[in-house]
């Protein structure tokens, strides 16, 4: 219908368009709208059956969860309003707070949460995220008992706003699939702002939900999000006050750019709960690769500091082991490999690698994702150009797509690939899936495509998992950490930037542990944009 | 008649070429490395080998080559196009969203790049040596030399950041929806970047070729009557002489669909215009086959389509064609 009209006017507005008046056309709509652009464009609404950024930031706005954290990790009361693990950890019990109403107003109850539990552990992508639910009793409407096979420490951090929507029963649960179900075009939700409209590959608009059970807020009338297909574009666009948000910016030029925008503010902040580690992985299983002294001794050469420092602008945090450094269970305390090429040297001699006639030792190739230049490319290249010092011929292997690294690295037709890899929180949803034995699965990327298998990582990583005591854990965790990393199938490398830029009089930014994936109740005009 | 007739016959060619071009892609598709099981059970961190063959039965890629492709021709037979494994949703719906936008955009720019390809030919092929006729040489090159995502992000940087005139994202307002004439500026203002970075390919084309024709034109007999006639020169040069130099541009540009379409992916990437570019792009990057075999037809057909009326106006243009003369 609007297209057609486009057809019909454009050709006279093209001629007008000449003689209109030159002013910059402010989309800020000033009021108590908030314009977000954003490349991450969402397949559909629905969290419960789907993963990603793209999903999660509009997920959080339109459905509550039963918790919500903080900057500091802590969960914090959300949909329930108070909750209790069982002493054996074997069950939670969720109290919902009693005035919450979905969209279309029927009541937020606790058969919604049991229904959505299991809706989430039988179609969302994270297998592990769930998979000590046993079922969900509801002995009254405000009650909610999750029942477990195993008591399981990282199921608080389940109940994130992106990672647990609850759903309405009535509308998700009609027998149809939830992954192709008409409602996740069309959400209800009981969080704080409604979908109003999604045109789609163009903008979605949320609006605030007067019914929210969290009186006084949303703070914000009105969410509109501009889908840009072109990172460039959104950068201009934003320094001239089109947009007042652009979350995850992963490019240091854009970075360093806006931050020197006099109308901006940019954070790093926000990105602590997805932990989007970058590194250097080995096919552990292949010769010359399987001589656990060879990765160190590339680990070594390879000089993580200069990478981060001059490759990536400096706007990347080092990461020197699994586990994320901003994860309160990150360990510090590991081998930071830092670089000694006569180190390097000795250890490619001590493992029968002696350098030949013409300076070199042995050849090995090098892997990237396609399409992240600054986080994979260039530092393959660079990678080439640092093992060359200690004799190894390093050949870098662009793939022309996503798909084609996939394959290659997926079937172990790898010597060694950068991979970007998220931690999710918890390590039992996004760390354990890369070390575990039992996840070497050919054909899977992002399973252990290193093919790396050490029968004391794994138990280590079982007991974490139902380990009830958070002392003990990290301690579990700690240990699995300095193993991994002195056995190096991975060469850590850093913390995948990602920025988050908003225009200079937004109060209460979203800085908490899930940032732009969790809901924006609280964000909030100080200055109203100039309309 | 015989134009009937004719007629005819270029659509039962078209039909038959739409076939191979609909066999052709899937076995290119089909070819590249990876599938997108693979895209979606990456995202799964590492699913089980059961979940992964349930994928794949789901979707039909168990099968065979000649089988998925069979189910796949019977299916779009009747009008069919499948499901998109990334958006989940029907394909037809996702198309049929974007394409009106492409075609906007494409047409806007064929229009505007042969109104002043033309002109700029016409004008220098006046003074042949004139400098006019060498600036228009040089700028009109380096637009079609220059990678069209280039001269996009550099209108992209002069008229969003440099000097902020033009809007970069999208076709409309969605902010602040206009309405009336308020409207038809806003989109008029949306689409004259993306149109004009799109039309730069082909201006350069459009001139040299207005250009050649129209000096050979202009020393040709039939130019010379008129003016021994007395007929003013803008008559001369307006009529007589530029029938016969529009013929061959509308005939390379009616030919130039298809290339107007592959620009068309790289501009609407760059503007965020809503079409179809955008969706070819992705579903390549997610082997959504369905979505890019969809994708891919439509653009067969409207090619062919802009061939076929090509081929009808120039008939109709030009008498000697019709009648067999040469």
């Amino acid at each position: 219908m609007l297209i057609r009209r486009h057809f019909v006017l454009g050709a006279i507005g093209l001629v007008a368009a000449t003689a209109a008046s030159p002013a910059a056309q402010a989309q800020s709509s000033g009021g108590n709208t908030l314009v977000v652009a954003t490349t991450q464009v969402p397949r559909h609404f629905n969290g419960a059956v789907q993963s990603g950024m793209a999903t999660a930031m509009p997920t959080a706005q339109i459905f509550a969860s039963p918790l919500r954290y903080d900057d500091k990790w802590n969960p914090q009361p959300y949909l329930a309003q108070s909750w209790e693990v069982a002493p054996d950890g074997l069950s939670v019990t969720l109290h919902l707070v009693k005035d919450a109403v979905f969209h279309d107003g029927h009541p937020v109850t606790s058969e919604d949460v049991a229904f959505s539990i299991m809706a989430i552990k039988a179609n969302h992508p994270f297998q592990t995220m769930l998979a000590a639910v046993d079922k969900v009793e509801t002995p009254d409407p405000a009650t909610a008992i999750l029942r477990l096979k195993n008591p399981s420490p990282s199921l608080l951090l389940a109940m994130s706003p992106a990672l647990m929507p609850i759903l309405p029963k009535h509308v998700y649960g009609d027998g149809q699939d939830l992954k192709t179900h008409p409602a996740n075009l069309k959400p209800i939700g009981s969080g704080p702002f409604k979908l109003t409209e999604y045109k789609q590959g163009e903008y979605y608009t949320l609006e605030k939900f007067d019914k929210f059970f969290i009186p006084g807020r949303p703070k914000l009338d009105k969410i509109v999000v501009r889908l840009v297909s072109d990172q460039n574009a959104a950068v201009v666009s934003l320094e001239r006050g089109d947009f007042s948000a652009l979350p995850f910016i992963a490019g240091a030029r854009d970075i360093d750019r806006l931050q020197k925008a006099p109308n901006l503010i940019v954070t790093d902040k926000g990105m602590a709960g997805v932990g989007p580690l970058n590194w250097l992985a080995f096919n552990t299983r292949k010769k010359p690769l399987d001589d656990v002294r060879v990765r160190q001794a590339i680990a070594y050469a390879a000089n993580r500091d200069f990478i981060v420092s001059k490759l990536m602008g400096g706007k990347a945090t080092p990461a020197l082991g699994p586990i994320a450094p901003e994860s309160p269970l990150a360990e510090a305390g590991v081998e930071p490999y830092k670089v000694d090429y006569v180190k390097s040297a000795a250890l490619l001699d001590a493992a029968g690698y002696a350098k030949g006639a013409d300076g070199s030792r042995f050849s090995l190739t090098i892997d990237y994702i396609p399409g992240a230049d600054e986080q994979q490319r260039n530092v393959a290249e660079y990678m080439r150009s640092q093992l060359k010092r200690v004799g190894i011929n390093l050949e870098v292997r662009a793939a022309p797509d996503f798909p084609t690294w996939a394959q290659r690295v997926s079937n172990f037709d790898f010597d060694l690939t950068m991979d970007t890899v998220y931690n999710w929180g918890d390590p039992v949803i996004g760390v354990n899936r890369t070390y575990l034995t039992s996840n070497i699965r050919k054909g899977i990327i992002w399973s252990n495509t290193q093919q790396y298998s050490n029968p004391k990582v794994d138990e280590l990583l079982q007991a974490a998992a139902v380990e009830t005591s958070p002392e003990k854990r990290k301690a579990l965790y700690s240990e699995f950490q300095k193993i991994v990393v002195s056995e190096v199938p991975i060469y850590f490398i850093n913390v995948s930037p990602y920025y988050n830029a908003f225009a200079k009089g937004l109060g209460n930014l979203p800085n908490s542990i899930w940032g732009m994936m969790s809901p924006l109740d609280e964000l909030y005009w100080e200055v109203p944009p100039k309309t | 008649m015989a134009f009937a007739t004719h007629l005819a016959r270029q659509i039962v060619n078209a039909i038959a070429l739409l076939i191979a071009v609909l066999v052709l892609n899937f076995c290119l598709i089909h070819l590249a490395p990876g599938d997108p099981v693979q895209v979606i059970a990456g995202e799964m961190g590492g699913a089980s080998a059961e979940v992964v063959a349930a994928l794949r039965a789901k979707y039909g890629l168990d099968q065979s080559l000649m089988q998925q492709l069979s189910i796949y021709l019977g299916n779009v037979a009747v009008g069919d196009f499948g499901y998109s494994y990334y958006f989940n949703q029907p394909v037809l719906g996702l198309i049929l969203q974007r394409l009106p936008a492409t075609l906007y955009l494409t047409l806007c720019a064929l229009s505007a790049a042969l109104a002043i390809g033309t002109l700029l030919g016409v004008v220098s092929a006046r003074r042949p040596n004139g400098l006019f006729s060498h600036a228009v040489t040089v700028v009109s090159l380096a637009g079609y030399a220059a990678p069209i995502f280039w001269t996009g992000l550099l209108l992209l940087l002069l008229f969003g950041s440099v000097w902020p005139i033009l809007p970069v994202v999208g076709m409309a307002d969605v902010v602040n929806p206009k309405h009336g004439f308020a409207y038809v500026l806003d989109v008029g203002r949306h689409l004259v970047l993306p149109s004009l970075t799109l039309a730069l390919v082909f201006i350069a084309q459009y001139s040299r070729l207005a250009r050649v024709n129209m000096i050979e034109a202009l020393s040709a007999d039939y130019v010379r009557t008129a003016r021994a006639k007395g007929l003013p020169e803008w008559l001369v040069v307006g009529k007589h002489a530029l029938r016969n130099t529009l013929i061959p541009i509308v005939t390379v540009a009616g030919h130039q669909f298809g290339n107007l379409f592959a620009g068309a992916v790289l501009v609407e990437t760059v503007f965020s215009w809503p079409g179809m570019g955008r969706l070819v792009f992705d579903s390549i990057l997610r082997r959504d086959y369905p979505t890019l075999m969809a994708v891919l037809f439509f653009s067969a057909l409207m090619v062919m389509t802009a061939n076929i009326v090509t081929d009808m106006i120039y008939r109709l243009v030009d008498p000697r064609i019709r009648t067999g003369r040469r």
